[in-house]
């Protein structure tokens, strides 16, 4: 299959990309990395007027220290922030690493990724476990979303159609911060079936449990990462597991189940290994 | 692998590195995709939505004439038919588009043409298809007991054929002291070569000729496809099949795509050109493996084998395919399935149903990916029914070797081998006692450990009279190779099959310098053409290195009395007192010789040297050859796997992959054990990823990459490849083939390790492939069975 005919338009800036978008009157999309875009363009399944390449906007491809936090432009790569020296915060290029294989993280960026929204991806998840911020821009200038409130459902976003992720901003962890991600991916380089994330940060009085990989957006387990807060790793029972899917996504078959609290449990015993 | 396996020098045995490497690792592969014929065209399918539908009308868009393209515009095409002699069987003329019916999603229906493929695409769109949908036919079961609904309206139901056989079945299984039911099941997926079907093709007007370049296995049988489908001589079709990027089977099959385009050269005498895309593959190229078992072992109380009784449905899809038909699969599946074992009852009937699928077509293995599955999995049932280690029983139940040559009980001449060793071998190498004691100390991670083993035989180089009975349209017999001395000493040899990974530039060449002792790097194989190799029904059934590799090994024979001839007269000594030395050339009796090098450049540049006696046939030689007795030589092999379950994800790891296997004479242990470990790829991939799912409507769920798992490097284990060499006593050197081998037995193995590793939950698995979900859903039957008390409350 090859793509219908589109207009490919490379604005120079990122005033010049929401311009762009702006223009195509709902008919135009952005491109990060092509990674997912790509395919649906020559499946025919995306068939935008104009396709508007941000991958290469200098503004948008640089991870800069913060001092409490680190920002990561829209369109920096899996693969620079898994090769990044990211002090206080080693655990983002943890979770680039294992993004699907490196010929994606390659070209596959990370406010691309978040666009996209496909509820088993791992930025949807880790970044809402770690506590970040979105950064849009859009004609009426920049907005801030946390990270946990960007995703709307499967494939659907907060992001209005001339509307760009420019930078993503995510807390340094305390020193004595507990992180745990696991994700179960039939082979290597697939989506996962089921993932979890958990991060328990005292001395910022953070306790985040996220689970994702499911029908709709990644979900927060609050309850539970209250008790493992104060209780350990030991409170994250499977009946107790269970249970808190019981709350965020009802009626599972057992099948999914099964395999969304295993995602919890481990991702829980990994932080506290 | 077992590096040290391998003899000295170039000849049969040596471990030489493969000539056709350096172009492939280099990226200078030559494949039709590279072709460019200036001029050229592109094509694109609009294909059927639906699975099953009457085609009410077709609406192409405005001033489309010589651009969009139905059926009724193909009037010199015919419809691709693949007569079969075999009792029950039904024609099912294939259109090269659809006429009148669609008969599955993906079915070619309009064809377009454009500058390029995008465009050819965008012209596809502005088709207009009105079809009225008709209930599909999408499970085998169904379908085979209906008659009002029908995929094809001019049979009276929807059985493609039906087998039956039954040899001793009553007396042996009476006298069972244990019945062992099972119920297996193998999904349909996809053959998913690196590179699809693709065509280009063009008159040449000087040569008078439609030239395509082809990708395919069979260059001499598709010409004579094209040629009956066209109605043009054989004289006015050419065929090249350059560098192949993987066969497997789906492509010895004439495709209508590959005929619609023929046709269009043909009609318009410029180039076009079709690359199937991997959407296309999937979607239209559902066709392989799709088989389901209903099996009773009857037994004794130690588990040996004493009658089977079984039942064979196969999924045939909606066509049959030319020339192989749809009878292979099922032919295959009821010969097949006794497998290695030594029991004298068997019944079976075999069923192979039509469908809205695509047809069935043959993958590596054929029908004994299927059959190995099926009878592996009994095996290991009937050991646990007798509480007794499957390793035993099936030790027990193989043919052993002083019943070599063994007449099984379908009249299978199993010609040579000795397949207890080959397990035992499998065992050792494995170190089965050190997996017993991990599997019993259990894992820090609490996994579940689980050993396999599975045997299997694989009929291979089986030829005329074996496939005569399979009532194919054509029927392979002979295979020739031309060989010719250069002047400087170098050879070429041509042969009419196609190497497309099995490094035959390599192994020919071998077997050449084993007779000839001219160095490998000057010698070349040239195949893929039909105009300049001799006929040959082609690569498939693990046949060439027997059948064309034998028609090589003679023709270079025949030309050492002709090198001696000339040899003689140049040493000066009479021809009787001379002789042919690999190394020095011909060597007369005071040890004077003259080399290979000279000997030709005399006959070719020389001839005032030459005697006058010469043999005027000259140092080009053309010898044809199958074995006396072609019933087939019979390669064999055990797997055995070690691999650890995880019970919270359902996911498997494979922890060890032991083969020992014999495939007679090895002609290159590399080469061997490359086919070996792609074929072992291809059946992990059976056993644990590949599958397309059909919905109640026949939509196929799986048209990309992303939906169809394959196996990467990550997922293919370290195999570790032991090699056995029981010569075969039929062929040339003892050489048998062993190409669909390494597909056979993986489902078989992974199954029964796993089966092993979840034996104190009660739950078993028997359906391709092993999805983590479908290992889950097994635990939770399971966990229902053994806990009424939780289920009720």
């Amino acid at each position: 299959m090859k793509a219908a005919a589109f207009e490919y338009l490379k604005p120079s800036d990122v005033g010049g990309a929401i311009k762009a978008l702006a223009g195509g009157a709902g008919d135009a999309k952005p491109l990060g990395g092509g990674q997912s875009l790509g395919p649906m363009l020559n499946l025919r399944l995306a068939r935008p007027k104009i396709v508007v390449d941000v991958s290469r906007l200098e503004a948008l491809r640089t991870i800069e220290d913060k001092g409490a936090f680190w920002r990561f432009g829209g369109a920096v790569t899996h693969a620079q922030v898994e090769d990044a020296k990211l002090a206080g915060l080693t655990v983002m290029s943890d979770v680039a690493r294992n993004i699907a294989y490196r010929a994606i993280r390659n070209r596959g960026t990370i406010g691309g990724s978040l666009a996209h929204a496909d509820p088993a991806a791992d930025w949807p998840l880790a970044l809402p476990a770690l506590a970040a911020t979105i950064v849009i821009a859009g004609p009426a200038g920049e907005r801030k979303v946390p990270a946990g409130e960007f995703m709307r459902g499967a494939f659907a976003t907060v992001l209005t159609e001339d509307e760009l992720v420019v930078a993503v901003e995510v807390p340094k962890l305390s020193a004595g911060a507990r992180w745990g991600y696991w994700k179960f991916c039939r082979k290597t380089g697939e989506f996962p079936e089921s993932s979890a994330a958990m991060l328990m940060d005292p001395d910022r009085k953070l306790a985040r449990l996220w689970v994702g990989a499911l029908d709709g957006a990644p979900q927060s387990l609050d309850a539970l990462a209250r008790e493992i807060a104060q209780k350990g790793a030991l409170a994250a029972t499977e009946t107790a597991v269970s249970g808190a899917l019981d709350l965020v996504v009802p009626g599972q078959d057992p099948v999914s189940r099964r395999l969304h609290v295993t995602a919890v449990r481990r991702a829980v015993e990994k932080g506290f290994q | 692998m077992e590096k040290e396996h391998g003899k000295p020098g170039q000849g049969i045995g040596a471990r030489v590195p493969r000539k056709e490497d350096s172009r492939h690792l280099h990226g200078r592969g030559q494949y039709v995709s590279d072709t460019v014929i200036p001029g050229q065209r592109e094509v694109a399918f609009l294909r059927s939505p639906v699975a099953h539908g009457i085609i009410r009308a077709i609406r192409k868009p405005p001033n489309s004439e010589g651009r969009v393209f139905v059926r009724e515009d193909l009037a010199e095409a015919k419809d691709i038919v693949a007569p079969s002699t075999l009792p029950t069987y039904k024609i099912s003329g294939q259109p090269p588009l659809a006429h009148g019916k669609v008969r599955f999603v993906g079915e070619p229906v309009v064809m377009c043409v454009a500058k390029t493929r995008a465009e050819a695409e965008d012209l596809c769109e502005q088709v207009e298809l009105d079809i009225e949908e008709l209930p599909a036919l999408v499970d085998s079961h169904t379908a085979r007991f209906e008659k009002s609904n029908r995929v094809h309206e001019e049979w009276d139901d929807n059985l493609f054929l039906s087998l039956s056989v039954d040899n001793g079945f009553d007396a042996l299984s009476k006298k069972a002291t244990v019945v062992v039911k099972r119920e297996v099941e193998l999904s349909r997926q996809a053959m998913v070569p690196m590179e699809g079907k693709a065509v280009v093709a063009y008159w040449d007007e000087r040569a008078d000729q439609l030239i395509m370049y082809y990708s395919t296995q069979t260059p001499h049988i598709v010409r004579t496809g094209i040629a009956q489908f066209l109605g043009l001589d054989e004289g006015q079709v050419r065929i090249i099949a350059p560098d192949v990027g993987g066969g497997f089977g789906y492509k010895v099959i004439v495709h209508p795509e590959e005929l619609a385009v023929a046709w269009l050269a043909m009609k318009y005498r410029k180039p076009f050109r079709w690359i199937e895309d991997r959407r296309e593959h999937l979607v239209s190229g559902a066709n392989a493996r799709q088989h389901h078992y209903h099996l009773t072992a009857y037994a004794d109380d130690k588990g040996r084998l004493l009658a089977l009784d079984a039942e064979i449905t196969i999924d045939g899809g909606a066509y049959s395919n030319w020339p192989f038909t749809i009878g292979l699969e099922p032919g295959q599946a009821t010969g097949n399935l006794p497998g290695p074992y030594d029991f004298q009852g068997y019944r079976c009937k075999t069923y192979c149903v039509a469908t809205n699928k695509p047809g069935f077509m043959p993958y590596r293995g054929v029908a004994r990916t299927g059959v190995c599955f099926a009878m592996e999995l009994l095996m290991d049932a009937v050991a646990r029914a007798v509480d007794r280690d499957p390793f035993e029983v099936r030790l027990e139940n193989l043919v052993r070797p002083e019943q070599m040559p063994y007449d099984n009980v379908v009249k299978k001449h199993y010609d040579s081998g000795n397949y207890p060793a080959a397990l035992k071998l499998a065992r050792e190498k494995f170190d089965h006692q050190k997996w017993i004691d991990r599997q019993k100390k259990g894992e820090p991670d609490g996994r579940k450990i689980g050993i396999g083993f599975a045997s299997y035989c694989e009929q291979s180089a089986h030829g005329t009279s074996v496939f005569a009975t399979w009532g194919l349209p054509l029927v392979p017999g002979y295979d020739q190779s031309a060989v010719k001395l250069t002047p400087d000493g170098g050879l070429e040899v041509r042969v009419g099959v196609h190497s497309h990974g099995q490094g035959m530039e390599t192994t020919f060449a071998q077997l050449a310098h084993e007779i000839l002792g001219i160095d490998i790097q000057k010698i070349k194989i040239t195949h893929g053409d039909t105009g300049t190799t001799p006929y040959s029904t082609g690569t498939y059934a693990s046949r060439s290195i027997v059948m064309a590799g034998g028609a090589t090994l003679n023709a270079c024979k025949e030309l050492i009395p002709r090198i001696v001839k000339i040899g003689a007269h140049l040493v000066g000594c009479n021809e009787s007192e001379a002789r042919f030395d690999k190394v020095l050339g011909v060597v007369g009796p005071s040890g004077k010789a003259v080399d290979l090098r000279e000997i030709c450049t005399v006959w070719y540049l020389r001839p005032d040297r030459a005697p006058l006696d010469v043999d005027r046939r000259g140092l080009e030689v053309s010898v044809s050859y199958k074995p006396d007795r072609d019933t087939g030589a019979f390669s064999y092999a055990s797997h055995a796997v070690a691999v650890a379950v995880d019970m919270g994800t359902g996911q498997v790891e494979i922890l060890d992959y032991v083969i020992a296997e014999d495939c007679g004479t090895l002609v290159n242990p590399m080469v061997v054990e490359g086919q070996t470990l792609g074929g072992v790829a291809q059946g992990i991939g059976t056993a644990m990823y590949e599958e397309i799912q059909y919905d109640v409507n026949g939509q196929p769920n799986a048209s990309t990459l992303a939906d169809y798992l394959l196996p990467g490097p990550t997922e293919i284990p370290n195999l570790r490849i032991y090699h056995m060499e029981t010569p075969s006593p039929y062929t040339m050197y003892g050489i048998k083939g062993m190409g669909e081998g390494g597909a056979i037995a993986p489902p078989a193995v992974l199954f029964n390790a796993v089966n092993d590793a979840l034996r104190a939950t009660g739950a078993e698995v028997s359906k391709t492939p092993l999805t983590p979900h479908r290992l889950l859903e097994e635990l939770e039957k399971a966990r229902h069975r053994t806990e009424p008390k939780r289920e009720a409350a």
